[in-house]
């Protein structure tokens, strides 16, 4: 067997090194930098990156769903909101619970050595999945639209739709929660928290 | 059909009580009579039906669904009709329906009409299915249902304190009763495994199995017996818990003519009846009911003589008159005590009816003190009240002659206590009769005879203070007024029942007058009530002096005997003694009148005795001996000491101990997000590292 | 549209017979457990609010990795399924969660957690 033949056979496992190492950098990137459009833009490349590795893992249709509903939609969200409530570099902010710059990296290092026994004592052996090349029928293939469709529309319809019902409810909610306050409620608010603090007071 | 006859008055009560309000007096007038006639109709229908039967197999039952069954434990919702059960719902559905048609005349106009017809209709429903019911869960049922329809009827002048304070004490006495009761019923179940009146599933009713039981002991019967008729002191006002029937005179006069006269005070004498195959297995409770019988019959009739409320007199008269009751049943004449019943019922139902009907036309005034003369102007309510007060006081042929003087007579020839006890207590109720005849003249005489005193400003000989209560609303003592009689509602029913006063005895003529005039057989009543009730052990007492070997024999005797009594066939000289004792019983019950006619017809307002006018301070001695130690107990003790020191002292350290401890605990609850945060990944961390740990070995 | 398609399939082949280097379940797990790991960890050092709610959507998508791996290795559909339904909760809770940071924005005029702390003694 040749270099090259080698080479173009082992592309999923390199591409999925090359993907793993990007991700976890831009992990990295989110939880040190200070300013959250950084750690947004840090989110992004993950959340690309794992796209990819989903594509190296037979599924091309969740792959697809991770860019259009993450990348596109979620994350379009949160940058909206960073922007809207126009957050900028942590400046000054009083930080109460110092020690857990400390406690915070031990944990991290005693919670991946855990993870690591356990995944090092792991052996899975990987079963043979059908290609697309191999069938007729795509439902039978393992990632597509049709396999997941023909799942979710029978044995799982009902999860399916509790999740649609939860859809529903997180719409009434956003909307309720972020709603403006009459002045009428600003000011009930504003008496009750008066009131609150008078009675610690006494 | 039995259900019906039940539930004809309970559709009548829904009808009454969701669109009585709406669709106006016309309306519950006639569906509430109408409801209780429908339910007459029926029974009368039904006890054709048992008439038909062979006389020793006079049973209908009737089940309606299986209420409750559970590990050997059956209560049915199942109605049994037999002799007994049907002679109380015949005179229930008549009387109650005649009181029904009166009290549409006598509650006109009031606001609160639909609500009076919803509970007294409500009352006829309980009251059927306490008669009818075929266990003693269902009879607790209907008993349990008349007495709250009591409590509402007794307090149904809302407004008055009085009528709140009475419902609450006829609810109070009643419950004291029903606890006896309960645990009566209780202990037969344990005793028995049945509590049905016939046998269910196999099981016989308990009723047979006392007959022929040689396990139970005389002692479990003792207490069987004593704590029924203990529920029956309760219910029909018997020493020491009849004090609530006076006061229950605050209700409207029809609810006092149905329910605390003829019909609901009486169902205790029913469940002595009901269960006497149980009680005359205990000459020792028997010994206790005839005692506390003759003693309320002749303690009420005492404080009877003094009363100057015309209701006040009645509701005396009928706590004497349920005392004889209890007499007859605890000397073993079961019969007697229910026809006493019957008769009671048309006699004291006409009595009360007339004095609602004196009380109506005289604009609401019940003081007797302040009426006479008004024979001259209302001559039906006179002349029908006449035949009552003769009827009680044991005018010769009419009703109540005949029940009175066969109590009297199976008193006196009662061979089930000790000798001497039977003549005793022959001797308290000949005098009970006497003063019930002076009592009730006296009445007469105020109410219809002598000069009118409407005006209000009548002298009261040494007695200034009015201790009962007046309706809040009477026009008496404004002035003069005019009586006047009342609508044909109200009257019709008194003539009906004048009648039956008069008649009504009849059907249950003694034998020994109808040997007098040549009837044999003339006592239909007992005869027909015979395959029902229990004899009693004809010598018990005898029994335990000569130990056992008469009580087989008489044991046998009254076995064997199930036609006719002992005493119908007992020697000619023996009539002639009953026949005497009758002629002493009349002669008092004439003294009587003539003592009430001489004492009060000159001098109606003549003062009695103080002791007898303060009902001899029972109240007042309830009041300090009971009332007030449980009250200070209760505060002192219970409340001050018990509930504040102990109870919420332990839990007041409870929930301190409990505060101490958070407040240590608090401290760790730092209010920071990220810091919970921690902890709760150190505590994953913990719990996943204890997992590998274990998968490691 | 031809070279994308040979691409995903390609891809889709994932094990190639005889390649000397092809993805293993322990991998994606440690990637998994290293992107988990590094979500927990901004919980814990990241002040800002809207930045621990993207360590929480990080560790979301640590453990969808883990439901893809191991559909892919279990050859069960299943998995992904689940993973589907793991981005609708995520873009639910996205939702219902920046409201709740636009309000207590409003309220409070800051992003830091550490200031929200009514709860505390």
């Amino acid at each position: 067997m040749d270099l090259v033949t080698q080479i173009s056979q082992s592309i999923p496992a390199i591409l999925f090194f090359a993907l793993a190492a990007l991700a976890v950098v831009a992990a990295f990137n989110i939880i040190l930098q200070r300013n959250p459009i950084y750690s947004a833009i840090g989110l992004i490349v993950v959340l690309m990156a794992l796209a990819g590795v989903f594509l190296t893992l037979a599924a091309p249709f969740i792959a697809a769903i991770q860019v259009i509903v993450y990348a596109g939609a979620i994350m379009v969200l949160f940058v909206f909101v960073i922007m809207l409530l126009n957050v900028r570099a942590e400046e000054s902010i009083t930080d109460k619970a110092k020690y857990l710059k400390l406690v915070a990296p031990a944990l991290f290092i005693v919670l991946l050595a855990e993870v690591g026994a356990i995944v090092g004592a792991l052996n899975v052996p990987a079963k043979t999945v059908l290609s697309a090349n191999d069938v007729a029928d795509p439902s039978k293939v393992l990632g597509t639209v049709e396999s997941i469709a023909q799942a979710m529309f029978t044995s799982y319809l009902l999860p399916f739709e509790a999740t649609s019902v939860l859809i529903l409810m997180a719409i009434v909610g956003s909307m309720l929660l972020a709603k403006r306050e009459t002045h009428e409620e600003a000011k009930m608010a504003y008496d009750a928290q008066r009131d609150y603090q008078q009675k610690a007071g006494d | 059909m039995l259900k019906w006859i039940v539930l004809a008055p309970l559709v009548g009560a829904i009808l009454n009580g969701f669109f009585g309000k709406r669709l106006g007096e016309r309306f519950v007038s006639i569906v509430a009579p109408l409801s209780v006639f429908v339910s007459f109709v029926l029974a009368a229908l039904s006890f054709k039906n048992l008439v038909a039967l062979p006389a020793n197999a006079r049973v209908i039952t009737e089940h309606w669904f299986t209420w409750l069954d559970v590990a050997g434990f059956r209560a049915d919702f199942a109605y049994l009709l037999d002799p007994l059960s049907g002679i109380y719902i015949l005179f229930i559905t008549f009387v109650g329906f005649l009181i029904h048609v009166y009290a549409t005349g006598y509650m006109h106009g009031d606001p609160g009409f639909y609500r009076f017809f919803t509970y007294l209709n409500l009352f006829m429903f309980m009251m059927l299915t306490l008669v009818l019911a075929d266990n003693l869960l269902l009879l607790f049922v209907g008993w349990e249902g008349v007495g709250l329809c009591s409590y509402l009827l007794i307090g149904y002048y809302i407004k008055k304190k009085e009528a709140g304070d009475a419902a609450k004490k006829a609810f109070i006495a009643n419950r004291i009763g029903d606890l006896s009761y309960s645990i009566g019923l209780f202990l037969i179940f344990t005793t028995f495994g049945s509590i049905s009146f016939v046998a269910k599933a196999g099981v016989p009713s308990f009723l047979t199995q006392a007959g022929v039981t040689t396990t139970v002991t005389a002692f479990t019967f003792t207490l069987i017996a004593l704590l029924l008729f203990g529920g029956a002191t309760g219910k029909s006002a018997q020493i020491p818990l009849f004090v609530w029937l006076p006061d229950a005179m605050a209700g409207p006069t029809p609810v006092s003519a149905l329910i605390h006269a003829a019909t609901m005070v009486t169902a205790g004498v029913y469940l002595i009846a009901r269960c006497s195959a149980v009680v005359v297995k205990s000459p020792t409770a028997m010994l206790v009911i005839a005692l506390i019988g003759a003693a309320t019959a002749i303690f009420a009739a005492s404080i009877g003589l003094a009363q100057n409320d015309i209701k006040k007199v009645l509701a005396y008269s009928t706590v004497s008159q349920l005392g004889y009751m209890f007499l007859a049943c605890g000397v073993g004449a079961f019969g007697a005590a229910i026809f006493h019943v019957m008769t009671h019922a048309f006699f004291k139902a006409l009595l009360f009816l007339g004095s609602g009907s004196v009380i109506h036309g005289m604009h609401h005034e019940q003081d007797m003190r302040y009426m006479g003369n008004l024979k001259k102007y209302m001559k039906v309510t006179w002349v029908t009240m006449m035949i009552g007060w003769l009827a009680i006081s044991g005018f010769p042929l009419l009703s109540g002659f005949f029940s009175k003087d066969e109590i009297l007579w199976k008193t006196f020839s009662s061979e089930v206590f000790p000798k001497g006890t039977g003549t005793l207590l022959w001797v308290i109720a000949a005098l009970t009769a006497l003063m019930t005849a002076i009592y009730m003249t006296r009445m007469m005489v105020m109410t219809f005879w002598g000069n009118e005193r409407y005006d209000g400003s009548p002298e009261i000989h040494g007695h200034g203070h009015d201790s009962h209560g007046h309706d809040d609303h009477n026009a008496g003592h404004h002035g003069h007024f005019t009586p006047h009689e009342s609508p044909w509602t109200m009257t019709l029913p008194l003539v009906v029942l004048a009648v039956l006063s008069i008649a009504g005895g009849l059907v249950g003529i003694p034998q020994a007058m109808g040997d007098l005039v040549g009837i044999s057989n003339s006592n239909h009543f007992e005869h027909f009530l015979e395959p029902v009730l229990a004899h009693a052990p004809a010598a018990a007492h005898a029994a335990a002096d000569t130990h056992g070997a008469v009580a087989g024999v008489a044991q046998a005797a009254s076995n064997t005997a199930p036609g006719a009594a002992a005493s119908h066939t007992e020697a000619p000289h023996d009539t002639s003694l009953e026949l005497g004792l009758t002629g002493v019983s009349v002669g008092l019950g004439f003294l009587g009148i003539l003592i009430g006619w001489v004492f009060f017809k000159k001098n109606p307002l003549r003062g009695m005795p103080d002791v007898l006018e303060n009902k001899w301070y029972v109240d007042e001695v309830y009041e300090d001996v009971l009332i007030n130690p449980i009250e200070n107990t209760s505060r002192n003790v219970l409340w001050k000491i018990v509930d504040v020191k102990w109870i919420d002292g332990y839990v007041n350290a409870l929930a301190g101990s409990f505060g101490a401890l958070a407040g240590i605990l608090r401290t760790t609850q730092t209010g920071f997000a990220r810091s919970y945060a921690a902890v709760i990944l150190a505590g994953a961390i913990v719990v996943i590292g204890y997992f590998i740990s274990s998968l490691m070995h | 549209m031809l070279p994308v398609s040979f691409g995903l399939a390609f891809l889709q082949t994932a094990e190639i017979a005889g390649a000397p280097l092809s993805i293993k379940l322990s991998w994606c797990l440690a990637l998994s457990a290293v992107l988990f790991t590094i979500g927990v960890a901004g919980v814990l050092i990241q002040r800002n609010v809207i930045v621990l709610f993207m360590c929480v959507e990080l560790m979301l998508n640590a453990v969808n990795l883990t439901l893809v791996a191991f559909s892919r290795f279990l050859n069960d559909v299943t998995g992904q399924l689940f993973v589907f339904i793991v981005m609708t909760v995520a873009a639910a809770e996205a939702a219902v969660g920046l409201a709740i940071i636009i309000s207590l924005f409003r309220n409070r005029e800051t992003l830091n957690v550490d200031e929200a702390d009514l709860l505390k003694l």
